[in-house]
């Protein structure tokens, strides 16, 4: 498949620590949980069935899974890297669900950057997934990204590769 | 006592066969079908991700050596089908934990934490396998929830060439219930 080009490549030299990344709004719906948690082939009730969510969790409403949640994650962090940037390692704090009629915003700042002993270039990430005020999922990220125009951190393996 | 000023009975020791069984592999299992590049899409239109490595197979090329699948969707692919021919009872992911809730007595639990680190890309057509290792239990711990332990088991994620893939590590707490309390 062909056709969408992505443009932006962010390299390691163009971040600093504090950095804060452009913020993302979605409006959850039900389709949004629905389809969410069968691409990621999550068949449990709470995320499709109303009635199970309210009367069996004793949750308002169905809510989005954390797989799903993860993808979310990713696709945030990678609207900002561009191709190249390579997740290396995602640690996740689920403080509240997220529901239809939510409106989710994810947030993210720059925390550490840092070149590792085999080259390889690393931001880390505190990224917020937030309902009105209140943050739901906390990811804390790790990232690789290019150091240069000839760097590509999808090319390392074994040893150089180290999330 | 519990947070709640509710008196229970302290916990028993962990069993000397859940304490073998750390960093024992259990529950290898096979994924029930490739990695496919349907469900790549599906995913990224879920969270309307349009990186181009997983849209646009020239820079898939340029980068990855051919199509990959976006990191975050490594648990997709061993996760059991919701049906399957045979199969009487609904397949149970993460086995381990569940059986650490029967063995100590703990009738309920939450994942309290979750780490993902990913390793070499999962590409179409693999066959991807995983593995569950139970690594830690905790002493007995009080939470506002209850009185329980906290555990900590690693899923890995290997292809049909046994390079690793990623880990999961999930830590959850177990624990009881204060009497007369019980989830919805």
């Amino acid at each position: 498949m062909t056709g969408h080009r992505e443009t932006i490549r962010l390299l390691f030299g163009d971040v600093s620590v504090d950095d804060v990344l452009p913020e993302l709004s979605h409006q959850v719906t039900a389709t949004t949980v629905v389809l969410g948690a069968l691409a990621s082939r999550d068949w449990r009730p709470m995320h499709h069935d109303r009635d199970f969510a309210i009367h069996r969790n004793g949750t308002k409403d169905i809510f989005l899974n954390t797989p799903n949640q993860a993808a979310w994650f990713e696709r945030y962090v990678t609207d900002w890297t561009g191709p190249t940037g390579r997740l290396g390692r995602m640690i996740f704090r689920m403080n509240t669900s997220v529901f239809p009629n939510d409106t989710m915003r994810f947030t993210a700042t720059v925390t550490d950057c840092s070149v590792d002993e085999v080259g390889c270039g690393w931001v880390d990430l505190n990224v917020d997934l937030m309902v009105d005020d209140v943050t739901a999922t906390t990811c804390a990220t790790r990232v690789a990204l290019p150091l240069d125009d000839a760097d590509n951190p999808w090319a390392r393996r074994g040893d150089a590769w180290r999330p | 006592m519990t947070a709640h000023g509710t008196p229970i009975q302290d916990l028993p020791p962990v069993p000397d066969e859940v304490i073998a069984r750390i960093d024992k592999v259990q529950y290898e299992e096979e994924g029930g079908f490739p990695v496919e590049h349907g469900y790549i899409w599906t995913t990224c239109a879920a969270v309307e991700n349009g990186n181009p490595l997983f849209w646009d197979d020239e820079v898939a090329n340029e980068l990855t050596d051919g199509p990959i699948a976006p990191p975050t969707m490594l648990s997709v692919w061993f996760r059991p089908h919701h049906w399957s021919p045979g199969r009487t009872e609904p397949a149970v992911p993460l086995q381990a934990h569940f059986d650490l809730k029967e063995d100590l007595d703990l009738s309920e639990a939450i994942i309290s934490s979750n780490t993902n680190a990913f390793h070499e890309p999962v590409r179409i057509g693999d066959r991807v396998r995983s593995r569950q290792l139970l690594r830690s239990i905790s002493e007995p711990k009080t939470t506002k929830l209850g009185r329980g332990r906290f555990w900590t088991i690693d899923v890995e994620y290997l292809n049909q060439d046994d390079v690793l893939l990623g880990v999961e590590s999930y830590t959850a707490f177990g624990y009881r219930q204060p009497d007369g309390e019980t989830d919805a």
